[in-house]
């Protein structure tokens, strides 16, 4: 799979967020985007999953070379992209069981058969792997659960809906290290030839646990500079201020 | 003449079909003497029943309309048939009822429910229970299941000691109508200690126009028993409006147990104005769950009486309002005794412009101790223009009383929609996903069979609700 994003400008209400994201992205690698609160990095995730509290007012968003910025949030769930959310809502009175049961059948819709037996063995492996208890299958969807366990949660469901490409936003915040271990690992899991992902951070830590073939740094709305892991070394060296300094700065120029 | 039954499509109402009316007898429009003479003579009654009916008329009359609640303004008593008699007698076996009554029932799939899980089952259609039948070996028990017509020939001294005694005709308006023109119904006995473990059933159909349905059921639980009775409603769609108007008495002595369960799927031309009360008295409990689909205005408020110590009280409320539809809905608990407990959960969903509302009241008399009383109100509205209200009453005079009373108002969040289709679910599914789950705290209680048709039901209603 490979996410092409072009020249993609959004807008929430009368303010402009993102000014022109230019990203492409393939199946097989691990991007990580970084950049100071504010810059607009997890509205591009809410952009491309199609959040309708965002208005898309230029540029476009390719998978495979078709544009899905015309889709409902469903369709681009069914062409296997996933959003491990910041702040996943609670749904009361819907088991994590009975909801991930519904969300693997449709993800496996017409590719293979979902057996009850299968289905439940697959999401007690997933669940020791995440190490959550296994009395959350019958828990209402992170209702109540602490931020730690809505973390794992998401991590949970990417396993089991097994995502060609997945984009995780801000998924370390509020992370103690051993929850944040465990989140790495469910994500060193997936990743193969076959999958992708984008994983959006403020900090560098969770980067020890991930190595991402890619880093990139978003400022007022853009990607200011890519590189590897090295950008990351220069962050932790230098903080963001360095980032506004140098890219704050050219900002006002251009104005 | 044809028996084809004329179905209407409106809303995907499944019930809306009716068949010609057949009536082998029906009054003229409209109420007064005569009438309610020619509804007891009908019934070959004793005088003491047609002279409590006439007495009921008169304060019916006297009774000023209900000046809170749903809009009854629409509705015109003189346009109203207050009997209609479907059938020459009722019949013991399906295959005795007429046709397109049988027809009736069976689309609406009674006789299927009857041999798969109930203990008896009670079918009326316009006035007049057309069907009863009770298992052998429930009967055996000594268990009573009949129409209340039947009850007050063969059971007189029973339905004389209890009949208007939980709501006197001089309870308010609509009760003094049903205690004037009642006909149909229940009348179920259960013996000392006899635990009924399968529901009795009684469906409620109407079929003709213009027409006013006033069954009346009294339910009497000696002590220690158990039963769980369950009713269900539907009608044809009509242009004109129709009237539902019952009573349900219940009398739990000490130490028995009796669930009463609604669902209510009425047509969207139906004022569904019911008053259901109960007695519970030592050690006996008392559960309504009502659930309320269908109608255009229903005005519905169980109650229990709490009369003996231990007694305990419960009220589940389900209320769906769509499109013109006004659920003026919740439950009542009066706590006569220390050592009595009440608790009334209501959940309600608006839609496309509907009023839920929720009305309860905890009333607890003076000089008592050890009384709680919980109350929850939990409102979910599905759009911007549909509405929720809440209006509790409170009537303290005791001290040692632990009362708990919460509300909630919540909408389908965009958060929500957006984090269930980001895991594939299209919007139909994800809202359904959502009110299943507010529902399923109470759903859960039903028995299985009408818990998935509950289900059922809010997915039609929900259907086409996105757009």
């Amino acid at each position: 799979m490979e996410i092409k994003i072009e020249g993609l400008e959004a807008k929430i209400g009368d303010t402009p967020i993102l000014r022109g994201v230019d990203l492409t992205m393939k199946s097989g690698e691990v991007h990580a985007l970084m950049g100071p609160n504010g810059s607009g990095k997890s509205t591009l995730s809410n952009v491309v999953f199609g959040h309708p509290s965002y208005e898309v007012t230029g540029g476009r968003v390719l998978v495979d070379g078709e544009d899905i910025l015309e889709m409902e949030p469903h369709e681009r769930a069914r062409l296997g992209l996933f959003l491990a959310f910041q702040y996943p809502v609670e749904i009361s009175g819907v088991t994590v069981g009975r909801f991930l049961r519904r969300a693997v059948e449709i993800r496996f819709e017409g590719q293979k058969e979902v057996r009850t037996k299968g289905f439940l063995k697959d999401l007690r492996e997933a669940m020791d792997f995440m190490e959550i208890d296994q009395q959350f299958i019958n828990r209402y969807l992170n209702e109540g659960f602490s931020g730690g366990e809505k973390k794992r949660m998401e991590i949970l469901q990417m396993l089991m809906l097994q995502p060609q490409f997945s984009i995780l936003d801000e998924t370390d915040s509020g992370l103690d290290i051993d929850a944040l271990a465990v989140v790495a690992r469910g994500v060193n899991k997936m990743r193969d030839h076959d999958f992708g992902a984008l994983i959006i951070t403020h900090y560098q830590r969770i980067l020890d646990h991930i190595k991402p073939d890619f880093v990139h740094i978003m400022y007022q709305g853009r990607i200011v500079t890519s590189g590897g892991g090295e950008i990351v070394t220069e962050l932790e060296k230098r903080g963001y201020d360095w980032v506004r300094a140098q890219y704050g700065q050219e900002e006002e120029v251009h104005e | 003449m044809s028996n084809e039954a004329q179905t209407v499509h409106i809303d995907d109402y499944k019930f809306g079909f009716h068949y010609p009316d057949n009536s082998v007898f029906k009054t003229r429009k409209g109420l007064d003497e005569d009438v309610v003479k020619a509804i007891s003579s009908h019934k070959q009654e004793p005088d003491w029943m047609l002279q409590y009916r006439l007495q009921a008329l008169k304060v019916f009359r006297e009774k000023q309309m209900p000046n809170w609640g749903g809009d009854l303004s629409d509705i015109d008593f003189d346009e109203i048939y207050y009997y209609a008699k479907p059938s020459e007698e009722q019949s013991r076996t399906w295959d005795d009822v007429p046709d397109d009554i049988k027809t009736t029932f069976d689309r609406i799939g009674i006789p299927e429910a009857e041999r798969k899980y109930l203990a008896g089952v009670g079918a009326q259609y316009d006035s007049e229970m057309v069907y009863h039948n009770i298992q052998e070996s429930v009967a055996k028990l000594g268990v009573l299941f009949t129409d209340p017509e039947t009850a007050v020939r063969e059971h007189p001294e029973i339905v004389k000691k209890y009949f208007g005694t939980v709501i006197p005709y001089s309870d308010n308006k609509f009760a003094a109508l049903n205690s004037a023109v009642w006909s149909g119904g229940s009348f179920v006995y259960i013996p000392p200690g006899v635990r009924v473990e399968v529901p009795l059933q009684a469906y409620f159909r109407i079929n003709s126009e213009n027409f006013g349905q006033f069954e009346r059921t009294l339910i009497i639980a000696d002590e220690g028993s158990f039963v769980h009775y369950v009713e269900g409603c539907t009608a044809p769609v009509y242009a004109t409006d129709s009237l539902h108007s019952a009573v349900v008495e219940i009398i739990a002595l000490p130490g028995s147990r009796v669930r009463y369960t609604t669902i209510q799927n009425w047509s969207s031309d139906v004022y569904n104005l019911v008053t259901k009360r109960a007695f519970a008295y030592e050690n006996a409990t008392v559960e309504w769950v009502d659930g309320n689909i269908g109608s255009k205005r229903t005005m519905k408020y169980p109650s229990i009486w709490l009369m003996g110590e231990g007694a305990h009280g419960e009220v589940l409320s389900i209320a769906f309002a769509g499109k013109g539809q006004e659920q003026d809905t919740g439950g009542k608990a009066v706590h006569c005794a220390s050592n009595t407990s009440s608790v009334i959960t209501s959940k309600s969903i608006s839609k496309d412009g509907g009023t839920a509302s929720y009305r309860g009241q905890i009333k607890i008399e003076p000089d008592l101790h050890d009384v709680k009383s919980h109350v929850v109100c939990d409102a979910l509205l599905i759009d911007e223009h549909s509405i929720s209200n809440t209006y509790p009453y409170m009537d303290i005079q005791s001290d040692d009383v632990s009362m708990e009373h919460e509300a909630r108002v919540s909408k389908i969040s965009e958060e929500q929609l957006f984090y269930l289709m980001s895991r594939g679910m299209d919007e139909a599914e994800a809202s359904m996903t959502i009110v299943n789950g507010f529902l399923d705290p109470l759903v859960k209680q039903l028995p299985m069979e009408y818990a998935v048709e509950l289900n059922r039901l809010i997915e039609l209603e929900m259907e086409g609700s996105v757009g």
